[in-house]
């Protein structure tokens, strides 16, 4: 089957969402949105707890309930959708090569492409833990889909390792439906995820979080009955002498997020290091002309708020692209991490910034700090813009407005740093 | 004069709050960055209020279970015995989306209403 459009989005989470509404909103028609799973939403359906929407709706909703906002709008427009679809190859001139169980094999030619595949989990092979290999062992995503969609309950005594949010989301979910979690680990210093996560799902069930500390051996012969863990010092390396065991039948993995660039890497294009997407410009445009990236597969973020503002920019860039409506600077300019800062996304920027159009910028920092300026530098040092943060930690994202100095034609890079003060 | 502290979650900036106060008397409220915070930390020092999301039993449904939410905040103290009652509960799909699950939940006098549409099993879905 060979087809036609305009703009084609793959994945139908909340950044392909956003993407679609809002190319059409900027005229932008024969659109198509390729989803694998059987319904839109991306991962946001098994999300069933609150705290989505505060900053996008300024009301605060589920995850199912932010998802269906999205739905429900895409449903009144004519959009083409095709569910359990996957894409297995996308070529750097636009063709796009898909299966599902309908049409067989799709051929599909594309104007405009957008990457809206999300994350995925690291595993315990991802982070090598040493032991046995019994059963009773769980990414946090998983073990959150079998018991909000398909109704298991993954165990009764568990140990949560990693505080990054799914994590904590998971420890007081299992608390809820009767599950004893014994701890959470942290191999930081601090926490990775967001403060009301840790407010909300451990505190208030007096889950203890024990920093510094991480698993060291997992024991157990058909399913997991015990690990062994350790405090571990500044270099993060097992102090001896501190091991202790738990006892217990589940452990849940929430060990961070990986993009899932595999369709990215294939077509030769390049990847930030650190981000581990691809490196865009300030319209979330790879480095192939008309092929654009939203979403946790761009860099990983923690409100689906963000992602949703992400996916608009796409969308109103994707119509912008389409009618030739946009003017190249005569060089880029650089966006460059400098001290604490992890990554910076768009990398760089490549367009003529049209009057009262700012261009916003997402970071994350290396190390929690309090009281800081986030600076703006060019190449002699000078300062272009300077942002007071009373606390700034990397498992919440920053986003400032690049100030409109940007203009001049001259400047090559931006340097961001955080200073205290 | 007793101290506590409080991570104010009103929003992602998430304001280290210290509540200075003479048995139930609030004293003061500091190191809040905006009006919110004072609510907030007002609320978790009388009565802290949680929302309660999770999961009831569909009866026929395309999908074994619907995500449902207390419509308001409940007392954080009666978050385990909710859940209690929740578990003896079952619907009969199709569950649309803010359909009250059940009401006065535990005597609270708040709503459970779903979060998500779940269909018949039986039923032909449309587009998706």
């Amino acid at each position: 089957m060979k087809l036609e459009y305009d703009l084609v989005i793959i994945g139908g989470g909340p950044a392909g969402l956003a993407v679609a509404l809002e190319a059409e909103k900027n005229g932008v028609e024969n659109i198509l949105l390729l989803e694998r799973d059987k319904y839109l939403g991306g991962i946001l359906p098994q999300c069933i707890h609150n705290g989505f929407g505060l900053q996008y709706f300024k009301e605060e909703l589920t995850g199912p309930e932010y998802a269906e906002r999205f739905i429900a709008k895409l449903n009144d427009n004519r959009i083409d959708v095709k569910t359990e679809t996957m894409v297995i190859k996308i070529t750097p001139n636009k063709r796009i090569i898909a299966i599902n169980r309908n049409d067989g094999l799709l051929h599909i030619q594309a104007k405009t492409i957008v990457l809206a595949m999300g994350c995925r989990e690291r595993t315990r092979e991802a982070i090598a833990i040493p032991g046995n290999r019994p059963a009773g062992i769980f990414t946090a995503g998983t073990a959150q889909r079998y018991i909000n969609i398909e109704g298991y309950i993954p165990g009764r005594e568990v140990v949560v390792l990693g505080s990054g949010d799914i994590g904590m989301i998971m420890a007081r979910r299992m608390t809820l439906e009767g599950a004893k979690v014994k701890a959470v680990l942290e191999i930081m210093p601090f926490s990775t995820g967001l403060i009301r996560n840790k407010v909300q799902c451990l505190d208030d069930f007096n889950i203890p979080l024990k920093f510094n500390h991480t698993i060291t051996r997992i024991e157990g012969r058909k399913r997991v009955e015990r690990v062994i863990v350790a405090q571990v010092d500044k270099n993060l390396q097992v102090i001896p002498g501190t091991e202790e065991e738990i006892s217990c039948d589940t452990i849940l993995l929430s060990v961070g997020l990986i993009p899932e660039n595999e369709l990215t890497g294939e077509m030769g294009i390049k990847l930030d290091p650190v981000t581990r997407g691809p490196i865009v410009n300030e319209n979330r445009e790879t480095e192939i002309e008309g092929i654009f990236a939203c979403g946790n597969v761009l860099h990983v973020h923690d409100l689906a708020d963000f992602v949703t503002e992400e996916g608009e920019i796409v969308g109103r860039a994707v119509g912008k692209f389409l009618k030739r409506n946009r003017k190249y600077r005569s060089q880029p300019i650089k966006i460059v991490p400098g001290d604490n800062i992890a990554y910076a996304v768009p990398q760089h920027i490549d367009f003529i910034v049209p009057e009262r159009k700012k261009i916003k910028l997402f970071m994350r920092v290396k190390k929690p700090a309090e009281r800081v300026r986030i600076n703006l530098l060019d190449d002699k040092d000078r300062v272009l813009g300077s942002y007071k943060k009373r606390i700034v930690t990397p498992g919440e994202m920053v986003s400032l407005y690049l100030p409109e100095i940007l203009l001049d034609d001259k400047l090559k890079n931006i340097t961001i740093s955080i200073k205290k003060g | 004069m007793k101290q506590n502290k409080i991570i104010c979650v009103s929003c992602p900036k998430g304001c280290r709050i210290t509540i200075q106060s003479k048995g139930e008397e609030i004293i003061s409220i500091t190191g809040n960055d905006c009006p919110k915070g004072i609510k907030y930390a007002e609320g978790e020092f009388i009565n802290p209020l949680r929302i309660l999301p999770t999961t009831v039993k569909v009866i026929s449904g395309e999908l074994p279970l619907v995500s449902v939410k207390t419509e308001k905040a409940i007392p954080k103290r009666l978050l385990l015995k909710a859940m209690v009652e929740i578990a003896n509960i079952e619907v009969k799909a199709p569950v649309k989306i803010g359909q009250v699950i059940k009401d006065d939940l535990i005597g609270t006098g708040v709503s459970l209403v779903a979060t998500r549409n779940v269909k018949r099993t039986d039923s032909k879905h449309k587009k998706f």
